[in-house]
Protein backbone atom coordinates (compact mmCIF):
# COMPACT_ATOMS: atom_id res chain seq x y z
CA UNK A 1 0.00 0.00 0.00
CA UNK A 2 1.18 4.10 -0.53
CA UNK A 3 1.14 6.54 1.99
CA UNK A 4 2.06 9.95 1.46
CA UNK A 5 4.90 11.13 3.73
CA UNK A 6 5.84 14.66 4.74
CA UNK A 7 9.04 15.96 5.81
CA UNK A 8 9.44 19.47 7.77
CA UNK A 9 11.53 22.32 8.86
CA UNK A 10 15.10 21.32 9.56
CA UNK A 11 14.45 17.53 8.42
CA UNK A 12 12.66 18.59 5.16
CA UNK A 13 15.74 20.33 4.23
CA UNK A 14 18.56 17.79 5.19
CA UNK A 15 17.06 15.84 3.33
CA UNK A 16 16.31 17.65 0.55
CA UNK A 17 12.61 16.63 -0.06
CA UNK A 18 9.38 18.01 1.54
CA UNK A 19 8.00 14.52 1.09
CA UNK A 20 7.13 11.33 -1.28
CA UNK A 21 4.73 8.48 -1.85
CA UNK A 22 6.15 5.64 -0.06
CA UNK A 23 4.96 1.82 -0.31
CA UNK A 24 4.92 0.17 2.68
CA UNK A 25 3.72 -3.72 3.34
CA UNK A 26 0.12 -4.09 4.91
CA UNK A 27 -0.12 -4.01 8.56
CA UNK A 28 2.80 -1.16 8.57
CA UNK A 29 2.74 1.09 11.48
CA UNK A 30 4.48 4.57 11.79
CA UNK A 31 8.30 2.72 14.04
CA UNK A 32 8.48 -0.02 10.56
CA UNK A 33 8.23 2.77 7.90
CA UNK A 34 10.50 5.14 10.03
CA UNK A 35 12.70 2.40 9.88
CA UNK A 36 12.72 1.51 6.45
CA UNK A 37 13.54 5.70 5.49
CA UNK A 38 16.09 5.77 8.04
CA UNK A 39 18.09 2.51 6.51
CA UNK A 40 18.86 4.72 3.52
CA UNK A 41 21.74 5.95 5.58
CA UNK A 42 23.19 9.28 5.22
CA UNK A 43 20.95 12.29 6.31
CA UNK A 44 18.47 9.67 6.74
CA UNK A 45 18.99 7.85 9.94
CA UNK A 46 18.27 11.27 11.11
CA UNK A 47 14.68 9.53 11.45
CA UNK A 48 16.06 7.10 13.66
CA UNK A 49 16.35 9.67 16.42
CA UNK A 50 12.95 9.48 18.55
CA UNK A 51 13.40 13.74 18.87
CA UNK A 52 11.80 13.42 15.40
CA UNK A 53 7.78 13.54 15.78
CA UNK A 54 5.11 11.46 13.72
CA UNK A 55 1.99 12.91 13.20
CA UNK A 56 -0.67 10.51 10.97
CA UNK A 57 -3.34 12.43 9.16
CA UNK A 58 -2.22 15.32 10.52
CA UNK A 59 -2.71 14.14 14.33
CA UNK A 60 0.69 13.58 16.71
CA UNK A 61 0.51 9.78 17.16
CA UNK A 62 2.79 7.08 18.78
CA UNK A 63 4.93 4.64 16.99
CA UNK A 64 2.86 1.59 17.22
CA UNK A 65 -0.07 3.37 15.26
CA UNK A 66 -0.91 1.13 12.14
CA UNK A 67 -0.71 2.89 8.68
CA UNK A 68 -3.60 2.53 6.57
CA UNK A 69 -3.33 3.14 2.16
CA UNK A 70 -3.54 6.63 1.32
CA UNK A 71 -2.46 8.00 4.89
CA UNK A 72 -0.66 11.29 5.62
CA UNK A 73 2.44 10.26 7.52
CA UNK A 74 4.62 13.48 9.24
CA UNK A 75 8.13 13.70 10.15
CA UNK A 76 9.36 16.73 11.71
CA UNK A 77 11.65 17.86 14.48
CA UNK A 78 10.57 19.28 17.86
CA UNK A 79 7.95 21.97 17.42
CA UNK A 80 9.61 26.01 18.43
CA UNK A 81 6.17 28.23 17.63
CA UNK A 82 5.01 30.99 19.73
CA UNK B 1 -18.04 29.04 23.35
CA UNK B 2 -16.40 30.78 20.59
CA UNK B 3 -13.10 29.66 18.97
CA UNK B 4 -11.09 31.39 16.40
CA UNK B 5 -7.81 30.57 15.06
CA UNK B 6 -5.86 32.04 12.09
CA UNK B 7 -2.94 31.32 10.66
CA UNK B 8 -1.87 33.77 8.45
CA UNK B 9 1.22 36.10 6.96
CA UNK B 10 -0.13 39.20 7.83
CA UNK B 11 0.46 41.16 10.73
CA UNK B 12 -2.88 41.49 13.46
CA UNK B 13 -4.29 44.32 15.35
CA UNK B 14 -4.23 43.72 19.05
CA UNK B 15 -6.78 46.20 19.63
CA UNK B 16 -9.30 44.52 16.93
CA UNK B 17 -8.62 40.57 18.43
CA UNK B 18 -9.04 41.86 22.31
CA UNK B 19 -12.35 43.33 20.98
CA UNK B 20 -13.88 40.56 19.33
CA UNK B 21 -12.98 38.85 22.83
CA UNK B 22 -15.36 41.67 24.60
CA UNK B 23 -18.84 39.76 24.47
CA UNK B 24 -21.97 39.75 25.87
CA UNK B 25 -21.49 38.73 29.56
CA UNK B 26 -17.97 38.79 29.74
CA UNK B 27 -15.77 40.90 33.04
CA UNK B 28 -12.43 39.72 31.92
CA UNK B 29 -10.37 39.34 28.75
CA UNK B 30 -6.51 38.16 29.50
CA UNK B 31 -4.18 38.32 26.73
CA UNK B 32 -0.63 37.56 25.38
CA UNK B 33 1.35 38.82 22.06
CA UNK B 34 4.78 37.25 21.75
CA UNK B 35 6.98 39.32 19.25
CA UNK B 36 10.47 38.65 17.72
CA UNK B 37 13.47 39.95 19.68
CA UNK B 38 15.48 43.02 18.99
CA UNK B 39 18.35 41.09 20.49
CA UNK B 40 21.45 41.31 21.64
CA UNK B 41 22.64 38.80 19.43
CA UNK B 42 22.16 40.56 16.30
CA UNK B 43 19.03 38.96 14.87
CA UNK B 44 18.07 39.89 11.44
CA UNK B 45 15.04 38.33 10.93
CA UNK B 46 13.10 35.20 11.78
CA UNK B 47 11.07 32.56 9.63
CA UNK B 48 7.96 30.50 10.66
CA UNK B 49 7.40 27.30 8.86
CA UNK B 50 3.94 25.49 9.60
CA UNK B 51 2.44 22.18 8.67
CA UNK B 52 -0.93 23.76 7.33
CA UNK B 53 -3.56 22.18 8.08
CA UNK B 54 -2.29 20.45 11.33
CA UNK B 55 -1.37 23.71 12.61
CA UNK B 56 -4.72 24.92 12.23
CA UNK B 57 -6.46 21.20 14.15
CA UNK B 58 -3.94 21.82 16.87
CA UNK B 59 -4.18 25.15 17.50
CA UNK B 60 -8.15 24.32 17.57
CA UNK B 61 -7.49 21.54 20.17
CA UNK B 62 -5.88 22.96 22.06
CA UNK B 63 -8.51 26.18 22.51
CA UNK B 64 -11.29 23.19 23.22
CA UNK B 65 -9.07 21.52 25.86
CA UNK B 66 -8.94 25.52 27.57
CA UNK B 67 -12.44 25.62 27.27
CA UNK B 68 -12.75 21.96 29.10
CA UNK B 69 -10.44 22.85 31.99
CA UNK B 70 -12.14 26.40 32.65
CA UNK B 71 -15.57 28.28 32.34
CA UNK B 72 -14.43 30.45 29.76
CA UNK B 73 -16.38 32.68 27.58
CA UNK B 74 -13.95 32.80 23.65
CA UNK B 75 -10.53 31.60 22.89
CA UNK B 76 -8.54 33.44 20.03
CA UNK B 77 -5.31 32.30 18.61
CA UNK B 78 -3.56 34.16 15.54
CA UNK B 79 -0.11 33.09 14.55
CA UNK B 80 2.30 34.27 12.32
CA UNK B 81 4.08 32.58 9.32
CA UNK B 82 6.67 33.40 6.83
CA UNK B 83 9.59 36.03 7.02
CA UNK B 84 9.54 38.20 10.16
CA UNK B 85 11.83 41.14 11.69
CA UNK B 86 13.00 41.98 14.63
CA UNK B 87 10.29 43.76 16.67
CA UNK B 88 6.99 42.38 14.52
CA UNK B 89 4.02 40.71 16.23
CA UNK B 90 4.32 36.53 16.43
CA UNK B 91 1.28 35.54 18.22
CA UNK B 92 -2.17 36.18 19.87
CA UNK B 93 -3.49 34.30 22.23
CA UNK B 94 -6.73 35.93 24.13
CA UNK B 95 -8.91 34.28 26.24
CA UNK B 96 -12.29 35.91 27.74
CA UNK B 97 -14.43 35.24 30.32
CA UNK B 98 -16.28 35.86 33.67
CA UNK B 99 -13.38 36.71 35.80
CA UNK B 100 -10.08 36.80 35.67
CA UNK B 101 -8.59 34.49 37.24
CA UNK B 102 -10.14 31.52 34.68
CA UNK B 103 -8.89 34.00 31.74
CA UNK B 104 -5.32 34.37 32.77
CA UNK B 105 -5.18 30.90 33.36
CA UNK B 106 -6.34 29.91 30.60
CA UNK B 107 -4.25 32.03 28.31
CA UNK B 108 -1.09 31.05 29.76
CA UNK B 109 -2.18 27.35 29.35
CA UNK B 110 -2.93 28.11 25.48
CA UNK B 111 0.05 29.61 25.46
CA UNK B 112 2.10 26.55 26.85
CA UNK B 113 0.79 24.24 24.90
CA UNK B 114 1.12 25.77 21.73
CA UNK B 115 4.98 26.06 22.28
CA UNK B 116 5.04 21.97 22.67
CA UNK B 117 1.96 21.00 20.37
CA UNK B 118 1.41 23.33 17.73
CA UNK B 119 3.54 22.51 14.63
CA UNK B 120 5.21 25.21 14.15
CA UNK B 121 9.12 26.34 13.57
CA UNK B 122 11.26 28.69 13.88
CA UNK B 123 14.24 29.26 11.80
CA UNK B 124 17.27 32.37 12.65
CA UNK B 125 18.79 34.71 10.13
CA UNK B 126 21.97 35.99 12.13
CA UNK B 127 25.85 37.67 11.24
CA UNK B 128 26.13 33.78 10.80
CA UNK B 129 23.91 32.52 7.94
CA UNK B 130 20.61 30.70 8.72
CA UNK B 131 19.94 28.40 11.55
CA UNK B 132 16.94 26.58 12.79
CA UNK B 133 16.07 27.37 16.73
CA UNK B 134 16.52 24.27 18.95
CA UNK B 135 13.31 23.40 21.29
CA UNK B 136 14.23 24.17 25.22
CA UNK B 137 13.53 22.09 27.64
CA UNK B 138 11.65 25.08 29.92
CA UNK B 139 9.21 24.79 27.23
CA UNK B 140 8.15 21.28 27.75
CA UNK B 141 8.16 22.28 31.52
CA UNK B 142 6.13 24.88 30.82
CA UNK B 143 3.77 22.49 29.40
CA UNK B 144 4.27 19.40 31.84
CA UNK B 145 2.63 21.67 34.72
CA UNK B 146 -0.41 21.95 33.33
CA UNK B 147 -0.66 17.75 32.99
CA UNK B 148 -3.17 16.26 34.65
Amino acid sequence: MKVQVLFFASLREALGTAGETLEVGEGCDVAAARALLAARRGEWQRLASPRIRAAVNQALVAEAHGLAEGDELAFFPPVTGG
Amino acid sequence: MAISVSVQSEDFDVGVEVRALSIAGVGAVASFVGRVRESQSGLFAMTLEHYPGMTERALHEIAVEAESRWPIAAVRIVHRVGRLLPGEQIVFVGVSGPHRGEAFAACEFVMDYLKTRAPFWKKEEDANGAHWVDARETDDTAAARWQR
